[in-house]
């Protein structure tokens, strides 16, 4: 439900559904395309019936004044009264217009309002009074028809007029048309304007919702199949087919789909091959060099017996044989990671165990290099470890913090807490730079290419480390700082495939302050 | 079988294709005093060690013609001579296969030549019997005769290669104890720091497949979770 609610968020629906902005966009357009044409509807239609209605009420009120005039001017003074003879203008009148429902009727004299009863004063805009007074002719004006009595009030039209009697004396007549017949015909025509636009609207936008849909269609199955494809369906495929535009994106995504399998295969083709080839040397290579290292060691074996040429040759034979072979002996090793084939063999181990062995055994290489080694341990460190791959990584981070710590103190951290142990392994030697930090971890990279190795890494034993350190699915980084030494620092989750969001341990080392790092 | 002490040298039948590794083998054997004999291809295999019926087979695991697992295989159906495989493909299934075919060890190249001798060693050197040791251990239903080097369950003798007697022995000499596999290989196959495990599992399958009545639920070589094996508790009947 609530996943629902949040899908049908305007913004959210706005923000991800294209025939949603479609279908809104065409409606705001459309919306204000009909309330134009609605209202120039109206407006003409309104304009024409008013106008048709104030016509007829204009010429209907000029020949009944005009009737009256001639009645008036006529008048014998002599037999009748000016007054009675306008009281029975005006009740004619009255008449007239009762009878067919069609108008009042209201004479002004100087003494009294004569016509039909019940008509309010206020139905007659003081507008059209001083029109009027001011002149001669006949004016029209719209008004709301009000009664004195009980009579719902009703909209209406005034025309105005002056009888003019022998003596000069002007008496203002006032004919009030309702409108009411034209009102409502014109609220038919306005409700007939709105339905029709209401209509409209919603057909517009079902046939512009369909219309976004066939056109999304084949949208859509290109994004799946792109989807599929990056998922790593090579082989799929879309259906080719409907209008020429359409036809075309499925054509050119089968296209590419096809040329990007094509490149895949051919790239991994290749990089088996190399995978292959690395393996099948290394391999290869291991029966003559048994063959060598036997000859050697017969040498070796017999070196008292040779002169002192002889003698070394054969001493410097065995040593480099060694380095030979843990080179071939790492190659392999890369090429088993590189061929995916590097596999974990898991056990619970306690790492401050495994690691105190680790660093006893190297205590007398580092004592040999001048270097005091240390270990720090605290927390639980039980984890569930490959503990040949861990022996190695904290084997060749310390083997290297030896090598490059110019005989300074070397400190091996090892901390655990809820999600993950660490190892850090701190040197006090050269050190290295931030760019340099970013290439530790590169197979065969030197820090300065004109220093030897005076231990005999191979060049690749950080390179086995970071792999090692990936396989079970932690971190291994380096901190370095131009003769400020350089710390590396092993991160592995306490259960394999477990995740964690920090290490237990600092990357760099608290007691230096400015950070150049590198982290892989 | 020869004894600790043997009065010729024990003859090593050396099987393998590259010829310089199996001069020089054959020179570092001659040299520590052995007796090799040189095969070169895996069809003539079977036949050299008719001929030369030798105390010891190194075998390499890839040879042209006739696999050596398959040579291996062939040597075991007649024989109980230890087997060392030599292998430059330690990681693979090839160790496993080789194992299972009935070989008693290997070792990786490219080796040192001490390793080589000191695995050649602990094939060829019986356990010698120590004074205090009982003529016969019992473990689970069967018998061991430690002076015969034979183990019988009733009256039925069942042939056990010397690796597995002494497997078997190593185990049942300490019937209370839970052996490790670290421990076995040290035992047995005389390693020091070795953590190889496949060694012994695949010799304990070997093992339970002939020594027990019914290997999916072993009673003689009993699997004591989380730690490795012990002997069955010996059964005094019939």
């Amino acid at each position: 439900m609530k996943r629902w609610v949040a899908r049908l968020n305007p913004m959210r629906l706005w923000a991800r559904s294209l025939p949603f902005r479609v279908v809104l966009t065409t409606m705001s357009a459309s919306v204000i395309i009909l309330v134009a044409t609605g209202w120039f509807l109206l407006d003409q239609s309104s304009r024409g019936i008013i106008v048709g209605k104030t016509q007829t009420s204009v010429a209907e009120a000029s020949a009944v004044v005009t009737n009256m005039q001639r009645d008036l001017s006529t008048t014998d003074l002599r037999t009748t009264s000016l007054g009675e003879r306008i009281t029975r203008l005006g009740r004619d009148a009255t008449n007239r217009g009762q009878a067919g429902n069609q108008y009042f009727v209201v004479i002004e004299t100087p003494i009294s309002q004569i016509g039909s009863a019940g008509l309010a004063s206020a139905s007659i805009p003081e507008s059209i009074r001083a029109s009027v007074a001011s002149g001669d002719g006949l004016w029209s004006t719209p008004t709301l028809i009000s009664f004195t009595d009980n009579r719902a009030a009703e909209p209406g039209l005034v025309v105005a007029a002056k009888l003019i009697a022998p003596g000069r004396a002007t008496y203002p007549i006032y004919f009030l048309f309702p409108t009411t017949q034209e009102r409502q015909t014109l609220a038919v025509v306005q409700q007939a304007t709105l339905a029709t636009g209401v209509f409209l609207l919603a057909g517009i936008s079902v046939v512009v919702y369909l219309m976004t849909i066939q056109v999304l269609r084949p949208v859509r199955a290109a994004r799946l199949a792109a989807e599929r494809l990056a998922a790593g369906h090579l082989d799929d495929r879309m259906a080719v087919g409907g209008a020429e535009d359409l036809a075309g994106l499925a054509r050119s995504m089968n296209h590419m789909a096809t040329e990007l399998e094509h490149k895949i295969s051919e790239l991994e083709d290749l990089s088996t091959l190399q995978q292959r080839f690395v393996s099948d040397v290394s391999h290869e290579l291991r029966t003559p060099l048994t063959t060598i290292r036997m000859a050697s060691e017969v040498l070796y074996a017999h070196r008292e017996r040779f002169d002192t040429t002889s003698a070394r040759s054969a001493e410097l034979l065995s040593a480099e044989l060694d380095r030979f072979e843990s080179l071939l002996g790492d190659l392999l090793e890369i090429s088993r990671f590189d061929a995916g084939a590097a596999k974990l063999s898991l056990e619970v181990v306690d790492l401050r165990a495994l690691i105190g062995d680790e660093v006893e055994s190297l205590r007398p290489l580092a004592g040999r290099a001048g270097s005091e080694l240390t270990l720090v341990d605290d927390g639980n460190c039980m984890a569930e470890v490959d503990r040949r791959r861990i022996q190695r990584i904290v084997r060749n981070l310390v083997t290297n913090a030896i090598e490059h710590g110019e005989g300074k103190p070397i400190t091996v951290y090892v901390r655990g807490d809820v999600d993950a142990v660490a190892v850090a392994v701190r040197d006090r030697g050269v050190g290295f730079s931030v760019a340099e930090g970013n290439q530790v971890f590169n197979r065969f990279w030197r820090a300065d290419p004109s220093r030897g190795r005076r231990i005999g890494g191979t060049g690749l034993g950080l390179s086995i480390s970071l792999e090692d350190a990936r396989l079970h699915g932690g971190w291994l980084s380096a901190w370095g700082q131009p003769g400020g030494g350089a710390q590396f620092r092993l991160t592995v989750p306490r259960a394999s495939g477990g995740k964690f969001k920090r290490s237990p341990l600092p990357a760099i080392p608290p007691e230096m302050k400015e950070p150049p790092r590198a982290t892989h | 079988m020869s004894e600790g002490q043997r009065a010729t040298p024990a003859t090593i039948l050396v099987v393998d294709d590259d010829e310089a590794l199996a001069e020089m083998l054959q020179i570092v054997l001659r040299q520590e005093g052995f007796d090799p004999a040189l095969c070169h291809t895996g069809q003539h295999a079977l036949k050299a060690f008719h001929d030369h019926k030798p105390d010891l087979v190194l075998l390499d695991l890839m040879l042209p013609g006739r696999d050596g697992v398959d040579v291996c295989r062939d040597i075991r159906a007649e024989s109980g001579v230890p087997i060392i495989m030599l292998t430059a493909k330690s990681d693979t299934n090839d160790v496993v296969d080789g194992l299972e075919a009935g070989a008693d060890d290997y070792v990786a190249k490219p080796f040192k030549t001490q390793e080589l001798l000191a695995r050649i060693k602990t094939r060829l050197r019986r356990r010698p019997i120590a004074e205090d040791d009982a003529q016969t251990i019992g473990i689970g239903d069967l018998v061991i005769n430690v002076t015969e080097h034979t183990v019988r369950r009733g009256e039925e003798e069942i042939t056990l290669t010397p690796l597995e007697f002494d497997l078997l022995l190593a185990l049942a000499r300490r019937p209370k104890q839970a052996f490790t596999r670290e421990v076995l290989l040290e035992e047995v196959w005389g390693y020091r720091h070795a953590s190889d495990t496949r060694l012994v599992n695949v010799h304990v399958q070997r093992l339970r497949s002939k020594v027990e009545t019914d290997p999916e639920r072993p009673e003689i070589v009993v699997t004591v979770r989380g730690i490795g094996y012990r002997a069955g508790e010996p059964k005094t009947e019939g």
